[in-house]
């Protein structure tokens, strides 16, 4: 579903991917771990091109992403994207932050998109919030809105760049919630995270990223109970 | 207070007619200059923000010239120098200082829409961009919404100086409050009454000017929450 060849990102002489090479299959779950600087989230954000890529190539469904005659807007409706700063629209109400994405760019009608504001809210819990506006809202309950925003507009694949490391410890477990119910149903993710126990728990494939190359991947098990990469093991030494 | 009971309140009434109409002057110079401003504020800031050079220089050179340059010194060269040349003719103190002021105005504006744009945080654009928004619907819906209360304030503070700069097209006698307080102390020769009746009437406009601009800024406070909602299920 996303196949991935080569890929490098540099900032100018600062080079922060050097060369990943990875395929994700539809349906699959995948965690991508590593330290902070390692590359991860650009290398997640190199996949709905909001990074340029330097070199290699992303292909999504087929259809090739860094490629000037993509276009690239409709090709990010099928790519819904989560932020660690939830990047709530704030002087929207929750309601509108979900609906203006299909309205706009869909032309679904209010109702219509209404009605499917309403049942995505019902998947995160947040129905009683829909007439509140995100800075009524804890942190927990903004990120669901933000899984519900991007959801709206149906994507097949899901990016998360770290969805639970602006939260509030008591928060972090509603995101998660919400992120495991939608894995079970056959969603294609792939999460930057420090949450090691979602990772175990939730994931197909784990990748640890280090110093701009995919280091080990592997499925949760063979990574957490037996890596084979020495920074591997040192990160996990540290982290779990 | 011997200097009070020689105050003459009739050299300002026998000159009334030339005051009212100074006011009004003043008021359609920097109403008409605003306006146009604005507009050109809009075009030349986004024209800043424009990674393409062809639109990126040439609104720096416009809005560094008419920055760094003394409005003085750009409304006597757009009057005796640039229209003269263009047209063959002077086209009258009015055309000339309308076009000075909103030049002046835009190019200060602009900087001031640019910074509010760039002031939102970048994840704004980013969210909306990865939902699939072209760039123009983002900033649209998006960006300018958010922008434009940032940028509330400092319009009102270059509404208020654009009133009191538009004094200075005085030079080239236009008959604005200025102007008309000049007159009334050459034929009097007395200076006391009519400029400080001048500075009282800017006074009062620009008292004017500043209530308008606190209801605005009120309007368009802080909090997005509408008033009457702020109290309703906090969190």
């Amino acid at each position: 579903m996303i196949k991935i060849t080569g890929l490098k990102k540099s900032y100018g002489d600062l080079e922060v991917l050097k060369g990943i090479d990875y395929n994700v299959k539809e349906k699959e779950v995948i965690c991508v771990i590593g330290a902070s600087g390692s590359g991860k989230s650009t290398f997640l954000r190199c996949i709905n091109l909001l990074e340029e890529i330097t070199d290699g190539s992303i292909y999504i469904d087929g259809v090739k992403v860094n490629d000037p005659q993509t276009n690239i807007n409709k090709l990010r409706t099928n790519v819904g994207m989560v932020f660690q700063q939830f990047n709530l629209f704030p002087h929207m109400t929750v309601l509108q932050n979900i609906t203006i994405a299909p309205r706009q760019i869909k032309k679904t009608a209010e109702k219509e998109a209404e009605r499917l504001a309403f049942e995505l809210l019902e998947k995160v819990g947040l129905s009683d919030k829909a007439h509140n506006y995100p800075e009524q809202l804890s942190g927990g309950q903004m990120q669901r809105v933000a899984i519900a925003r991007a959801l709206a507009m149906k994507p097949k694949i899901m990016l998360f760049d770290e969805p639970t490391s602006a939260l509030d410890p008591e928060m972090v477990k509603e995101v998660l919630d919400v992120m495991r119910e939608l894995a079970e149903e056959g969603m294609t993710m792939i999460v930057v995270t420090h949450e090691m126990g979602f990772a175990r728990e939730v994931a197909d494939r784990v990748l640890f990223i280090d110093g701009g190359y995919l280091a080990e991947e592997g499925t949760p098990e063979e990574i957490f109970q037996a890596p084979k990469n020495e920074r591997t093991k040192a990160f996990l030494g540290k982290v779990l | 207070m011997e200097f009070l009971d020689n105050i003459r309140l009739d050299v300002i009434w026998n000159y009334r007619e030339l005051f009212i109409r100074g006011v009004g002057v003043t008021i359609a110079l920097t109403v008409i200059g605003y306006t146009i401003g604005i507009i050109l504020g809009l075009i030349f800031g986004i024209g800043k923000m424009s990674k393409r050079k062809i639109f990126y220089y040439p609104s720096k050179l416009y809005i560094d010239f008419f920055r760094g340059t003394p409005l003085l010194v750009q409304i006597l060269l757009i009057h005796l120098a640039v229209i003269p040349t263009i047209f063959g003719k002077s086209l009258g103190f009015f055309v000339s200082g309308i076009l000075a002021l909103s030049l002046n105005c835009g190019a200060y504006t602009a900087e001031i829409i640019r910074a509010g744009i760039q002031s939102l945080d970048k994840g704004q654009m980013e969210a909306a961009r990865s939902l699939g928004m072209p760039h123009g619907m983002a900033m649209k819906h998006i960006i300018l919404p958010q922008a434009l209360r940032r940028m509330v304030p400092p319009l009102g503070n270059e509404l208020i100086a654009l009133l009191k700069d538009s004094s200075l097209v005085t030079v080239i006698a236009a008959n604005d409050i200025l102007f008309a307080a000049k007159v009334v102390q050459g034929a009097t020769f007395r200076p006391w009454e009519p400029y400080i009746f001048a500075a009282i009437l800017y006074l009062c406009l620009t008292w004017v000017v500043t209530k308008i601009v606190a209801y605005v800024e009120k309007r368009y406070s802080t909090s997005y929450v509408p008033k009457k909602k702020r109290k309703l299920s906090h969190r």
